[in-house]
């Protein structure tokens, strides 16, 4: 059985590596897809275009402006003249904050009323214009509070050390800096391989179908579960090889931290790689095109990666679609990812993510080789 | 060119097309489901994160803090524990996003006056979430804080009212900040990224991979007639499936549509010869069905999905990146979609994106013509 396995394993190989065109859909869309999902993927905001039109010119309202203009998130681009200016400039595309003080600001500070402060935020990006007003809010809280500071201080100036006063003292763990690409680069890891990991598998498959030399090799005495070790096993290398190769351009390149354990990575990996092998021969047992099996491995793939907490959190989803949730591989994998990478946990808090894809990827690989045998007979 | 050859060709297509159950499924659930899937798996609107606390204190002031907490809807307090440990550990197994600790000295440090400072401990590994909820936390510190120095100074005799800067923010063109209103519109250019490329590259792939191009080039058919001819019937699923999507879009999820159909049309239909001009191209250079879709994917499915504004914020990339995202058109349709859906922009204004998409019309076009009459000689 080993010899046989063994030529099986050396066809496959070669089929794979010969062409050149192949080979690099091994290396160079992983790399690529990585690269650009490490830039191009970010939820943070920074120096978002802001314009200004303040209407009182007081201390009081040059000191908010200033507040906004020595912020990071926003870049006070321009002050205006005319509140005509901001509707025209928003609806443009030129700004997508458009800050207002009326006359009258510093009037109604100073006697304690409610001093409005009007902003309009481009909401077509409706995540930055969430987080924006976030920021715009806390920037004028900041700017009440230390108002009301400044007051203190000058009419009680004995009482202002003994006041109380509480304070937040944040501290975000696992991702100090608040990095959107220390979020994203593990979690491609898993997406980059599912995609790669299902096509290449069924393909593989199907293609033998389309040609016809599926029937060439069931003649020879190999044995059903020969070929589907030979067919697949390889891509497990493949996975296996791409998965570090997309791992070792996270850590060198855009420096995300590894914090836990390499065994633990590559164990879910493996039984990762399972589940995605599964999904990838049961492809391969439906379809008879190769059209056929990009389609179906397309329609897997794009719930597979929606549903699973790549990019979009989970807790968020209608509760029906988060049961869904559960069935894709790639949710458990991302928690290891990101367990390993970031939070560096081991074995005693990942174990019921590999107990899943364990459990996922056997009955995935038995549904699809008892379906395979079938498909041969 | 001869328009019954043409239209023999192009129903050739059509036959292909209706006799493959699967390719004919693609055309009609795939939008539907890509809008179902987006509609409903990517939500950023987060609310009632899950915080766990650990007050030290068990004070009646401790208890006014967190109660503002409990009252605010983007937390809900899950559990209150006993111990640091379990704190952490809840972060660690992803049970928590946020642990708030109130010290144990902090109704005393209230009573006898200066700072105290409560700690919160953020699950920051995806820095959206985790800016949203400090962002959150500080307004309600902030708060609380306020209305604690003012009681202090009424007690010693000092009436002062709090000033207060009251933010009032209007957020255009998705007043709700609703992000399905957000994400639907772009769903849109993937659909027919998909139809477009994907598909298109693959169908002719295959004739080239089965030889059968050659076949349909020894008849008298030429070269124009079978692009064209190959072309039109996808065109025509194109376009029908960016009116089941924007029905979808309107009637399903209420996206509010504010332009006019006659742009949507338009500048869909530009994007479509956009699309079937470079899928038609890869499928040319490309000479297996495997690395047809692979590059397809990779110049239309991705460049859609990551540099095109539809769910990333292209101003909020490196400035290199943003240069790149100029080179493909998926980027100017998509702005497209979001003025037409939201803003309601008339057609003049939307010529900085028209003309970028007009002319790439132009030269794909131009460009796929000639690689296939290159290809056959």
């Amino acid at each position: 059985m080993l010899g046989r396995l063994k030529q099986m394993l050396i066809k496959e190989f070669i089929q794979v590596l010969r062409d050149k065109r192949t080979r690099f859909i091994l290396i160079g869309p992983p790399i690529i897809q990585m690269l650009v999902f490490g830039y191009a993927a970010t939820f943070e905001i920074h120096n978002v275009s802001t314009v200004v039109l303040d209407q009182d010119h007081s201390q009081e309202s040059r000191d908010l402006v200033s507040r906004f203009t020595s912020s990071p998130y926003f870049n006070v681009e321009r002050q205006l003249t005319d509140s005509r200016q901001i509707r025209d400039l928003i609806d443009r595309g030129g700004a997508t904050v458009g800050i207002e003080i009326d006359a009258g600001f510093a009037q109604k500070l100073r006697k304690s009323e409610t001093a409005p402060v009007q902003v309009i935020v481009d909401a077509t990006n409706s995540n930055t214009a969430f987080i924006a007003s976030a920021y715009i809010t806390q920037i004028a809280l900041g700017f009440a509070q230390g108002y009301q500071t400044d007051r203190i201080n000058r009419i009680a100036p004995q009482m202002a050390g003994q006041m109380p006063s509480v304070s937040l003292e944040q501290r975000p763990w696992y991702n100090p800096n608040l990095s959107s690409r220390w979020f994203f680069v593990p979690g491609v890891i898993g997406s980059l391989t599912t995609i790669l990991v299902i096509t290449l598998t069924s393909f593989a498959v199907v293609r033998e179908r389309e040609i016809g030399t599926l029937e060439q090799i069931m003649v020879t005495p190999i044995r059903p579960v020969e070929f589907i070790l030979g067919k697949t096993l390889p891509f497990f290398l493949i996975g296996l090889f791409d998965v570090s190769l997309i791992a070792l351009v996270g850590t060198l390149w855009f420096q995300v931290p590894f914090r836990g354990h390499i065994y633990v990575l590559f164990t879910g990996a493996v039984l990762f790689l399972i589940c995605m092998l599964g999904v990838g021969l049961l492809i391969s047992t439906v379809s008879s095109t190769q059209q056929q099996a990009m389609v179906t491995a397309f329609f897997f793939i794009m719930p597979a990666i929606t549903f699973s907490g790549f990019g979009f959190p989970i807790a968020t989803m209608p509760q029906w679609l988060q049961y869904f949730t559960y069935l894709s591989p790639l949710r458990y994998f991302l928690v290891v990812l990101r367990g390993t990478y970031l939070k560096g946990v081991g074995m005693e808090i990942l174990w019921p993510q590999m107990a899943a894809m364990a459990g996922l990827g056997l009955s995935l690989l038995t549904i699809a080789i008892l379906r395979f045998h079938k498909a041969l007979d | 060119m001869s328009l019954t050859r043409l239209l023999a060709v192009a129903k050739k297509e059509v036959l292909h097309i209706l006799r493959d159950s699967r390719s004919l499924s693609i055309v009609i659930i795939m939008p539907v489901t890509l809008m179902l899937l987006f509609g409903y798996g990517v939500n950023l609107d987060l609310k009632g994160l899950p915080v766990y606390v650990y007050d030290q204190d068990g004070s009646q002031q401790s208890q006014d803090l967190l109660k503002r907490f409990q009252s605010n809807e983007y937390f809900h307090i899950v559990r209150v524990v006993d111990r640091y440990s379990s704190l952490t550990r809840a972060l660690d197994d992803g049970d928590a996003k946020m642990g708030i600790v109130i010290p144990w000295n902090f109704s005393q440090r209230l009573s006898e006056g200066g700072p105290v400072e409560v700690q919160a401990l953020v699950d920051a590994t995806d820095d959206n979430t985790a800016n949203v909820l400090i962002g959150y936390a500080q307004g309600v510190m902030q708060g609380y804080s306020s209305g604690i120095e003012i009681d202090w100074l009424r007690k010693h005799g000092q009436s002062i009212q709090p000033a207060s800067v009251s933010v009032q923010t209007r957020t255009w063109y998705n007043e709700n900040l609703d992000s399905s209103a957000f994400i639907i519109p772009g769903v849109l250019a993937l659909v027919m990224s998909v139809i477009g490329a994907f598909l298109t590259s693959l169908t002719i792939a295959r004739e080239w991979e089965r030889g059968s191009m050659e076949q349909l080039i020894s008849t008298p058919v030429t070269a124009m007639e079978i692009m064209l001819g190959k072309l039109m019937p996808y065109f025509v699923i194109g376009m029908f499936d960016v009116a089941v999507c924007a029905w979808i879009a309107i009637g399903w999820f209420h996206v509010p549509f504010r332009g006019s159909f006659l742009t949507l049309a338009g500048s869909s239909a530009l994007f479509m010869v956009v699309v079937l001009a470079l899928g038609f191209f890869v499928s040319v250079i490309a000479k297996s069905q495997l690395a047809a879709s692979q590059i397809a994917l990779l110049i239309t499915f991705l460049p859609a999905f990551l540099l095109s504004g539809f769910l990333f914020a292209i101003e909020q990339m490196p400035v290199a990146l943003q240069w790149i995202t100029r080179i493909f058109p998926a980027r100017y349709y998509v702005s497209l979609l979001k003025q037409i859906f939201l803003k309601g922009s008339p057609a003049a204004m939307l010529t900085a994106d028209l003309l970028p998409l007009t002319a790439f019309a132009l030269l794909l076009a131009l460009v796929a013509t000639r690689s296939f009459h290159k290809r056959l000689e």
